[in-house]
């Protein structure tokens, strides 16, 4: 079925056609590789170099304190593990919050088999990671803190500045993944005092396979992959050129477009919410409104199950996603609203919709035209399922 | 990720909804696992003369609730007792690994219904 309705912005972007005109000269003509003396090499050591002073100027950081990977969750398991290995003598205990991305839960997890300790801090049912519960998470062992800055599932955004005081006063790394966060909100690494921040370009309308670190000089962590001298020898490997060319111009387009894109997309997140409470009815959000990125919306559609209605709008032309076992290949529902005390069948029973640049009223309409027969018919289905009555 | 007889099965479910004056009822699964299933039968002579379901959950869940009535409509009980999961899974052309306990449920509702039947006409 031919994507009619995309809104799954979350998930990824498309390439912004700005984007890809800048990178297709790395593609086509300009081979040359960055770590080459010689004038094509050097050509592209430039585009690098060029692409890095505007994302360290975007997080207000300086370039040799951005470091380009290969995605977001390299970053995120670098953050970690990087900082552990380290920063071992300082101390064995690690914080996260217990609904980071997933890439952040299993460096935790490996790090725990590893022999640290890891301490989940839990948000509440509002999805917020209060600083209060950090702070009685730390001891004198604790090395770093990881607290996502925009929750990818429900789009809340977390106190980070208030959590990295608490972090800094007391010498431990304090490390955001800011993925969803990049081009919506400020990412200023002076305001939000952070140690290291993950980033990821096919989030804001660049291509996959290209994320960055910022490492604020003077933070001590192990290099990710060993070989050559790439990126000051903390990450080794022949650099993503055109990649990196097009995150570098993503950014620069998402400074001159975000208020713009913001107001639209609050103004269609709205109506899209005020949409589902008249046409499909009985569903609830999760995570607290008020706190949230207008851009991510996660609703709880009480009576049916995610994954037969993320399906049976594929059918329809409609991308969305949902917190559901069994679209996730597991059988438990998605750890980001457990961890927010959401019951399991109402996790089971989550849909997450994300809107973007490219959003229009049109495709919001076509969802809540197809939407409500889909859910009406599976709550018609369904054997708990009674009109007015929770599930 | 699934079969094209399970997206058929899903798009176009057979024998769903409810018989009021069912002869046996069977009703599998939580909602804390996603999947609940609730099979509706009639029984006649012996045989499953109408059957019907309820189904809240995933497209496997769905699809194979459909497939299990299917495949048990018209058959002697006895008969209906003997479809196990592996049939309900292979007549739908294979299942995912992770989704293969959809199937199971299927079956379990069937014989969960067939049995509520026999505990109410004993000797039957």
């Amino acid at each position: 079925m031919e994507t009619k309705v995309y809104l799954d912005y979350a998930a990824t972007t498309p390439v912004d056609p700005e984007v890809l005109e800048a990178m297709l000269p790395y593609l086509r003509d300009e081979y040359g590789n960055p770590s080459s003396l010689y004038a094509a090499g050097q050509r592209a050591k430039k585009a690098i170099e060029d692409a890095r002073e505007i994302i360290a100027g975007y997080v207000s950081a300086s370039p040799e304190e951005i470091v380009f990977t290969g995605c977001g969750s390299e970053a995120n398991n670098w953050a970690l593990v990087g900082t552990a290995q380290a920063r071992k003598r300082q101390g064995g205990h690690i914080v996260v919050s217990a609904f980071e991305h997933p890439s952040v839960m299993e460096a935790a997890k490996f790090l725990a088999g590893a022999g640290y300790d890891v301490t989940y801090v839990r948000p509440g049912s509002s999805g917020i990671v209060e600083p209060d519960q950090i702070s009685a998470a730390l001891t004198d062992e604790t090395i770093i803190v990881s607290v996502m800055l925009v929750n990818n599932e429900v789009g809340t955004v977390q106190p980070v500045a208030d959590i990295a005081r608490l972090c800094t006063e007391r010498g431990i790394v304090f490390h955001t993944d800011a993925v969803q966060a990049v081009a919506k909100l400020p990412v200023d690494v002076a305001q939000i005092g952070c140690g290291l921040m993950s980033l990821a370009a096919h989030k804001l309308y660049a291509p996959k396979g290209v994320g960055a670190m910022y490492i604020k000089k003077g933070t001590k962590i192990t290099p990710f992959i060993r070989g050559g001298g790439q990126e000051g020898k903390r990450r080794a490997g022949t650099h993503n050129v055109a990649g990196i060319v097009g995150f570098g111009k993503a950014i620069e387009l998402a400074v001159g477009r975000r208020d713009d894109d913001q107001a639209r997309i609050a103004r269609l997140s709205e109506a899209l919410l005020a949409g589902l409470h008249e046409k499909v009815g009985d569903i609830g959000v999760n995570g607290d409104r008020t706190r949230s990125l207008p851009n991510i919306l996660n609703v709880l559609v009480r009576g049916v199950e995610g994954e037969s209605l993320l399906l049976h709008l594929d059918a329809k032309g409609v991308a969305v996603s949902t917190g559901s076992a069994c679209s996730s290949g597991s059988l438990a529902p998605s750890h980001v609203l457990l961890a927010m005390d959401i019951p399991q069948e109402d996790a089971h029973s989550s849909l997450r919709l994300t809107i973007g640049r490219l959003t229009t009223r049109e495709e919001i309409d076509y969802l809540l035209d197809v939407l409500p027969p889909i859910v009406f018919n599976l709550r018609a289905m369904s054997p708990l399922y009674q009109e007015g009555q929770r599930v | 990720m699934y079969s094209e007889k399970v997206m058929e099965h899903f798009h176009n479910p057979r024998n769903v909804g409810v018989i009021e004056d069912a002869d046996g009822v069977g009703e599998v699964g939580n909602p804390t696992c996603g999947d609940v299933m609730k099979i509706y039968i009639k029984v006649d002579d012996g045989r499953i003369a109408d059957i019907k379901f309820q189904t809240l959950g995933c497209g496997a869940a769905i699809a194979t609730s459909s497939m299990v009535t299917e495949m048990a409509m018209g058959k002697p009980i006895d008969e209906a007792m003997q479809i196990t999961k592996a049939a309900v899974a292979e007549a739908l052309g294979g299942l995912p690994e992770v989704k293969m306990h959809c199937s199971v449920l299927a079956a379990d509702g069937l014989r969960a219904a067939i049995e509520d039947y026999r505990s109410k006409n004993p000797g039957k």
